[in-house]
């Protein structure tokens, strides 16, 4: 098994608490930052390492902090919203190495001299922001946390937020929104929060994953941390393995391992359900496109999924076997972005709307040959004409499965029925 | 009616953030505690504490699924059908929950006992199907154990009913 970053320390029992987290050289990298370090030199450093955001973007994050306009008060939002489908790795650090992602949040303020950070947890997850609140209060009793940390000078506050149930929460501009006390409808960029962000000030937001890996960069240097991974790809990161496979989980990897290792090895998903045909894989999150089976030689990094015609998004790659109705799958995924779009924008609201009642009629076998080129039309009309990426990713599904799968949609509508699955028509003789 | 001590946690919490309307969600979450829903009370309350018009915190209130508009039952169960946990089966197990517990996906049951919500992507995929009871976790869901879950919280109802009929003062933990 290759070696561990961020979940290197996951099962050690207690670790959720501050003495054993200790133990484990918790918190050594915080009085490393404020004491070897100059704000600037761990941006740089964070440079350096190659580390890129783990929420969807894979933005660079050292150069993401780089941007931060001068002025103060300046403001942290850690990014906990976790609501991706296929995503559920935040959740894990959240509830079972708290300890790590307060450490990551109070030397990313630090570094980017903030005096206030949010944690904004998903609303769903009681558990976690148990965990996390437990987390920060330690680290407040312990001096982490608070006025002049650690006798260095710097002063920090740190505020645990809980979300309740809005997915466009965890689009940046939507949850300064909601920690502003509002309703969660993404902003106009520019201005970028680096300029413009939380009450006006300059403001960083990183996902929980991101922040999670600082104290490791930080502990161990930028060149320990760039010697896994890619060239262009650094680290590793966790993929949220679920779906068709007969092991399901969380499984940190350097950046370009192949999807066959982490699908087939035993190690990792241990092949297909059933030891089934592999159909398609979504690579990251249900925003992402569909890769079909003969991509499974794929290296995990972000150039390389990009040039098979995805994105490597939050990391939920998910896999379906043979016995997949992809019109049916595809109906489930466009129905989360109908009930999940915000409403403030035209182009979105309605569409996912029509959207969802096309793939319906298809699914059901009252679709139209015209129906499918109808799809993609409407598709074109949300994509790239939305307010915000929401609108974008609703269509990803639907426009790559009929790249892929388009045969599929046809039977539908000529049979009345789906092709594969348990909603498909079987031969007279076997339902007899 | 919202508690005197719940008002002053809300006013605490405005206290706490950079700009006070930013505790709208906590104090929302607050007064919800107290009522099991967001009452007529509930809006004025937390209106009041954090200096806002009733209108103002309702259109905060009506946005988010979490904050209930309408009494829910005792036990509200979640259960996840986006779509890892319908590769992994999940729609015949709300329809069995349906079953057992007699109501539709969506509704409250006439006793106020249970309400049923299908929900989305749980960030619990990997231990699919999921659902949540009153927040609290259930993975790797099987036919089953939804049957068995279902006997457990029947029992409980059935214990509840039976020590508040004996001593209304509720002796005995659950
Ligand atoms: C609709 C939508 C939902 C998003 N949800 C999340 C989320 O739950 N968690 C997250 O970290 N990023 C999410 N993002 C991405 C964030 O906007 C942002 O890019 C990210 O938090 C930046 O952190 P990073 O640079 O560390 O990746 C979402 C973006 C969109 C458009
Ligand atoms: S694209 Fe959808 S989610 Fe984004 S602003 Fe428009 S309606 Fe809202
Ligand atoms: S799809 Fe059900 S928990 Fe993610």
């Amino acid at each position: 098994m290759p070696e561990l970053i961020i979940t290197k320390n996951i099962d050690v029992p207690g670790i959720d608490r501050l003495d054993v987290y200790r133990q484990y050289g918790g918190y050594e990298a915080l009085e490393k930052a404020l004491h070897e370090y100059q704000p600037e030199e761990i941006v740089e450093l964070v440079k350096k390492s190659g580390l890129r955001g783990r929420g969807g973007a894979g933005f660079p994050t050292g150069m993401k902090w780089g941007f931060l306009a001068k002025n103060e008060p300046r403001y942290l939002c850690c990014n906990c919203d976790e609501s991706e489908p296929g995503t559920f790795k935040d959740r894990m650090l959240m509830e079972k190495n708290p300890h790590q992602l307060v450490e990551g949040v109070i030397i990313t303020s630090y570094a980017c001299r903030v005096s206030t950070a949010f944690i904004y947890v998903r609303g769903e997850l009681a558990y976690a922001a148990r965990q996390v609140q437990r987390a920060v209060d330690e680290a407040y009793a312990a001096g982490y946390i608070g006025k002049n940390i650690l006798g260095s000078g710097y002063s920090l506050d740190v505020i645990v937020h809980r979300g309740a149930g809005a997915y466009i929460c965890g689009e940046e501009s939507a949850l300064m929104e909601s920690l502003e006390g509002r309703r969660g409808y993404p902003r106009l960029k520019p201005p970028f929060p680096a300029a413009v962000g939380l009450y006006g000030g300059p403001t960083v937001i990183n996902n929980c994953e991101t922040l999670s890996t600082v104290p490791a960069v930080v502990r161990n240097g930028a060149d320990w941390y760039a010697s896994f991974g890619t060239e262009k790809s650094k680290g590793t990161r966790i993929f949220c393995l679920s779906g068709h496979v007969k092991k399901p989980g969380n499984y940190e990897l350097p950046l370009g391992t192949p999807l066959r290792t982490l699908i087939y090895d035993e190690q990792y998903g241990g092949g297909i359900l059933g030891d089934r045909q592999l159909k398609a894989v979504i690579p990251g999150g249900s925003s992402t496109f569909i890769l079909g089976a003969d991509k499974i030689d794929t290296p995990l990094d972000f150039e390389s999924v990009a040039a098979a015609g995805s994105m490597l998004g939050s990391g939920g790659v998910i896999v379906m076997h043979e016995d997949t109705c992809i019109v049916d799958a595809v109906l489930r995924m466009t129905e989360f972005y109908r009930d999940e779009s915000c409403g403030k924008c035209t182009p979105c609201r309605e569409g996912t709307y029509w959207l969802v009642q096309l793939l319906e009629r298809i699914e059901h076998g009252h679709g139209k040959m015209s129906d499918i080129d109808l799809l993609l039309d409407i598709c074109d009309n949300i994509s790239g004409k939305s307010f915000c990426p929401l609108g974008d990713a609703a269509t990803s599904s639907i426009t790559s499965s009929i790249k892929l799968f388009r045969e599929e949609y046809e039977y539908h509508v000529r049979e009345g029925c789906c092709k594969v699955g348990p909603k498909a028509r079987k031969p007279v003789a076997a339902a007899l | 009616m919202i508690s005197e001590q719940a008002k002053q946690r809300m006013r605490e919490l405005a206290a706490r953030y950079p700009v006070a309307r930013s505790a709208v969600m906590p104090a929302l979450y607050i007064a919800q505690a107290e009522e099991g829903y967001v009452s007529r009370a509930a809006l004025e309350a937390v209106a009041e504490a954090l200096n806002m018009t009733v209108d103002d915190v309702e259109s905060v209130a009506t946005f988010y699924t979490m904050y209930y508009q309408r009494p829910p039952g005792k036990k509200v169960i979640k259960v996840c059908n986006s779509i890892s946990c319908y590769l992994r089966g999940c729609d015949a197990l709300i329809e069995q929950l349906e079953r057992r517990l007699g109501i539709k996906r969506g509704e409250t049951s006439p006793d106020g006992r249970y309400t049923l919500l299908t929900v989305e992507c749980l960030a619990s995929c990997g231990t699919a199907p999921v659902l949540q009871v009153n927040d609290e976790f259930v993975e790797n869901l099987t036919p089953e154990l939804v049957d068995r879950l279902a006997d457990q919280w029947e029992a409980e109802f059935q214990a509840e009913g039976q020590s508040q009929g004996r001593s209304p003062a509720g002796a005995g933990g659950c």
